[in-house]
């Protein structure tokens, strides 16, 4: 039997090749979506499981990122608006074997499937979620989504949003998940490495990715994602190492108690020594660090990070559900029909 | 003072306290020791509202009712011939189910000042008094001052002592209904095994009781009543929601798939998810979901995974899970959804009953989405349904909505135990797996049978990946398809699919009477009872009345419009505004009266039985 190198420390699954994952069906999203890179990316990761494509199933909700499903070569359901993550909870539960991915978008996962995903987040199950956050709701054709910043313009806030808007990571980590992590569609080789590190992790993964959506609100993380721009936007987040970014680390991120502040490494005063040092097991850091939420109007505002924010071990819902069955069977034997039905107390008539 | 002996075919009591009196106690254990009696019985409890309403208050009052026979017995009985009652609020609140000249059981403590003031009578009135002054027979007790008396030397707290005073009034029962103590006493035994002394106590109260009556010479009268004609058997007393349990579980000892349960805690569905709960070694998962939408959801879920989905709720929960029951008709997956009806619109009276939800059932969804709908006629018919309801869904890949509702969710009847072997083990449509390169044909999940089934396919099964969604599907491909026509074809096959299930139900029978005649009543669900003995009463008149029962909602029995059409007049009684009669008139375009009565209570056999006479003789 050959053996391949897998993410999950499964079995091989022989020579299947990233194509062997895409579906026969024709992808449908606007030419220039971000979603196409997020697509591809995960085609590429399929082969790495070690899975067979029968053990892999795609759960999706509604909106532009939720027709995903269909174009992959797996199992694959795609449900209604908001409720993936308890359709797929209902799966995992019932089949822990099998591979089990949820994406979603900032609609529905934030707004109509909230609650849905608070509690997934809450119970771990091992479930990786990937939410195409693009700040706007596309398929409806441009109204405001839950991510998008007060004040912007859509069909539907003509005269600027006045909502206040959902930080994705605050709130998975506000639902006590697991695991947290930020990445970009402009970054496939990044995004590539966030997959990976998301299926390995056994709970609820919860990996936000920013999407740019071509149409109805293009350039929304521009400023993170420009490849010309992220260099002094955004930080690239590394277990233990120290938070620096910029061109050549001219930058870093400093602690001074509990507030983060940005250094700068050129002029001699500041040292790699004395950054931030990243521990992805360290709960209250990771608070600091989805805090880094700043808008990017501000003047000398904080980097917005990318990476693995949070990563903590915990048992699964699936698996502790799995303990008690077997306790019980283990204690009671397996249950005996005739003596349920009969109960506790009967009387004969002849 | 002689105590005249009589001969009784059937007897109501109704036993009424405050919550803390252990009323739901006495009255189960009454009715253990009639059914061992031989007696045919039926209950039905009659919980308050409120959790925890302040003692002594008319909102606190628990209710028992259980009407027995030596006849067959159908429902626990419009009025009772006993009542008994702990406390000034119990007869304030249960005055108005007592029948004329009926008995009172009285707590004489239980009518203090205060007694009489919580339970809100004025201060000048003497319920007592006044009971006896409109020809009630009331016997007074001072059951506290008693059941202290008689337990003062066991060592226990006076507050232990007082919680003991059911069991004294218990054996008073037994002594006026001739009954034997000892299934109590077993009872008691089994209970307290880890509290003798508790045991012990409760049992002299019981044993005192019983000797109290026949010392003081409550009564002039006592009462026997015989056996009834059973069916052999060995038998159980059984709830409705009980029966679902067992039903389900059932369905997963029996069946080589296992039952996936998700659910949200709903009055009064929540037996359901409880006793699921505990059943973890009989192939049941149960999941408590966040909310109804995702308990439904999480059921589909484990339905794609494989598993039979199951939720269960009520009235406002199904109107939650309409958008997923719609997912599931287009995934043509097998999903039972349970709905202990309950009275609406919104919140409505939750505790109470009603069988308002037959056109949520059959309507209630966006677009053309059909469902099979079944309902359960009693308590124990629930089990019998429940193991329907699931062979549908997964038989004919399709979800199920069966119907009960409060009153038989909560009322018990005996149930006779039925074979292991005649359960037949449920035949899932799994496809195999294409992994030997022999079969080199693209899978086509929605690939229809002869009766339209398409294939369980579930993950894991080699070669047969495939995605499906709410977006109609291509015929046969189930691939996404805006084709009108194919939108027109997939819709009618959905439907047809639906109604092609008439071809694996058993035929319409008629429950009392003819095939023909005057007056048909028609019924579905908890009014069997009621309906079956108004019925039988008109019929011991000579009148010309018939009834049948049904228990498949959508698709109907296939000869039903048949039967309808041998009668002169229709009659239809329902806890609702006229749905049934709204859907016979429908679909059979016959004149369909209804009997409609809204009240949160099963209708009463008096009330429908004058109907059925004036129908008969008009």
């Amino acid at each position: 039997m050959s053996t391949q190198k897998t993410v999950n420390g499964s079995q091989g699954n022989g020579n299947l090749q990233a194509k062997d994952f895409a579906s026969d069906q024709e992808v449908r999203w606007c030419p220039g979506c971000g979603d196409y890179t997020i697509l591809k990316q995960v085609q590429n990761l399929m082969p790495k499981l070690g899975l067979d494509p029968e053990n892999i199933v795609f759960i999706a909700g509604i909106g532009c990122s939720s027709r995903f499903p269909y174009y992959m070569n797996t199992f694959g359901i795609h449900g209604i608006h908001g409720r993936a993550p308890a359709i797929a909870s209902g799966l995992k539960i019932a089949r822990p074997d099998l591979s089990v991915w949820v994406v979603t978008g900032d609609g529905d996962a934030l707004s109509i499937g909230g609650n849905h995903i608070i509690h997934l987040l809450r119970r771990n199950l091992d479930i990786n979620v990937l939410l195409f956050n693009n700040e706007i709701y596309g398929l409806t054709k441009g109204q405001y989504s839950p991510t998008s910043p007060q004040g912007r313009v859509t069909k539907t806030s003509p005269t600027g949003s006045v909502d206040s808007p959902f930080n994705p990571l605050a709130l998975a980590l506000g639902a006590n998940s697991s695991y947290v992590a930020r990445a970009m569609d402009r970054d496939p080789k990044h995004l590539q490495i966030m997959l990976e590190h998301a299926a390995q992790h056994k709970g609820t993964s919860f990996l936000e990715i920013y999407q740019n959506c071509i149409v109805f609100n293009d350039g929304a993380f521009s400023p993170y994602t420009d490849k010309s721009l992220r260099d002094n936007t955004s930080l690239y987040l590394e277990d233990g190492q120290p938070l620096a970014f910029g061109a050549d680390d001219a930058f870093g991120v400093r602690l001074d108690g509990y507030r983060p502040e940005i250094v700068d490494l050129r002029n001699g005063k500041w040292s790699k020594d004395d950054l931030w040092i990243h521990d992805q097991k360290d709960r209250n850091k990771g608070w600091l660090l989805t805090s880094l939420f700043d808008d990017n109007a501000k003047q000398g505002k904080l980097p917005r990070p990318f990476g693995v924010i949070l990563a903590e071990e915990r048992p699964t819902y699936e698996r502790m559900v799995q303990e008690q069955i077997a306790a019980t069977m283990e204690q009671l034997g397996d249950g005996d029909l005739e003596e349920l039905l009969t109960g506790e107390e009967t009387w004969t008539v002849k | 003072m002689s105590i005249i002996e009589k001969q009784k075919k059937e007897v109501t009591i109704r036993f009424a306290g405050d919550s803390g009196d252990g009323i739901q106690l006495t009255g189960s254990q009454f009715t253990s020791t009639t059914a061992l009696s031989g007696n045919d019985l039926s209950t039905f409890p009659d919980y308050p509202a409120e959790i925890r309403a302040p003692a002594g208050t008319v909102a606190g009052v628990s209710g028992f009712q259980i009407h027995f026979g030596s006849k067959a017995i159908h429902t626990p009985g419009d009025m009772c011939d006993v009542l008994v009652v702990m406390n000034a609020a119990a007869l304030k609140a249960n005055l108005k189910f007592l029948k004329p000249g009926g008995i009172i059981i009285a707590n004489t403590d239980g009518f203090g000042k205060k007694d009489l003031s919580l339970a809100k009578f004025a201060p000048n009135e003497a319920p007592i008094q006044d009971a006896k002054a409109s020809g009630y027979i009331v016997i007074e007790i001072d059951v506290t001052k008693m059941t202290r008396e008689s337990l003062k030397d066991t060592g226990l707290s006076l507050k232990d002592i007082d919680r003991s005073k059911n069991m004294f009034v218990l054996g008073v029962l037994y002594w006026l209904f001739s009954r034997p103590l000892d299934s109590t006493i077993q009872f008691l035994t089994r209970k307290f095994a880890k509290k003798p002394q508790v045991a012990e106590a409760n049992i002299k109260a019981l044993n005192d009781g019983f000797t109290y009556a026949i010392a003081t010479e409550l009564f002039s009268e006592r009462y026997s009543v015989d056996a009834a004609p059973i069916e052999p058997g060995t038998y159980r007393n059984i709830t409705g929601n009980d029966a679902i349990v067992l039903g389900i579980a059932a369905v997963a000892k029996r069946s080589e798939f296992p039952v996936f349960l998700g659910s949200y805690p709903i009055t009064p569905a929540s037996e359901i998810l409880q006793g699921l709960s505990s059943l973890k070694n009989y192939g049941v998962t149960t999941f408590q979901a966040e909310d109804e939408i995702a308990a439904i959801a999480s059921a589909i879920g484990a339905s794609f995974g494989g598993s039979l989905g199951i939720t269960t709720s009520s009235g406002p929960g199904i109107a939650l899970k309409g958008e997923a029951m719609g997912l599931a008709i287009m995934l043509e997956l097998p999903l039972v959804i349970v709905n202990v009806q309950r009275a609406g619109p919104s919140t409505g009276l939750p505790t109470k009953t009603e069988q308002s939800d037959l056109l949520q059932a059959f309507y209630g969804r966006a677009g053309e989405a059909p469902l099979a709908i079944l309902s359960a006629s009693s308590p124990a018919d629930c089990f019998d349904v429940t193991y329907e309801a699931c062979r549908i869904a997964v038989e004919h890949m399709i979800p199920v909505m069966l119907l009960t509702d409060g009153y038989i969710a909560n009322g018990a009847e005996p149930w006779k135990l039925p074979k292991i072997s005649e359960l037949k083990p449920i035949d899932p449509r799994f496809e195999k797996a294409r992994d030997n390169g022999q079969d080199d044909t693209p899978f086509l999940p929605y690939k229809r049978d002869e009766n339209l089934v398409r294939p369980w396919a579930i993950p894991g099964t080699k070669g047969l990946a495939h995605r499906i969604g709410g977006l109609e599907k291509e015929h046969e491909t189930g691939n996404i398809s805006y084709d009108p026509d194919n939108h027109h074809m997939m819709t009618e096959m959905r439907e047809k699919k639906r109604d092609m299930i008439a071809n694996y139900i058993p035929d319409q029978q008629i429950d009392e009477g003819n095939e023909n005649g005057k007056l048909l009543v028609v019924g579905w669900g908890s009014t069997y009872g009621t309906i079956k003995s108004a019925v039988y009463e008109a019929r011991e008149e000579g009148l010309d009345a018939s009834f049948l029962h049904l228990r498949y909602l959508n698709p109907f029995p296939k000869n039903l419009g048949k039967l309808l059409n041998g009668f002169e007049k229709i009659l239809v009684p329902e806890i609702n505004r006229g749905q049934l009669s709204k859907i016979l008139k429908e679909q059979f375009l016959l004149p369909v009266e209804g009997f409609n009565r809204v009240r949160g209570v099963p209708l009463t056999v008096s009330e429908l039985k004058e109907k059925i006479v004036q129908l008969c003789k008009a």
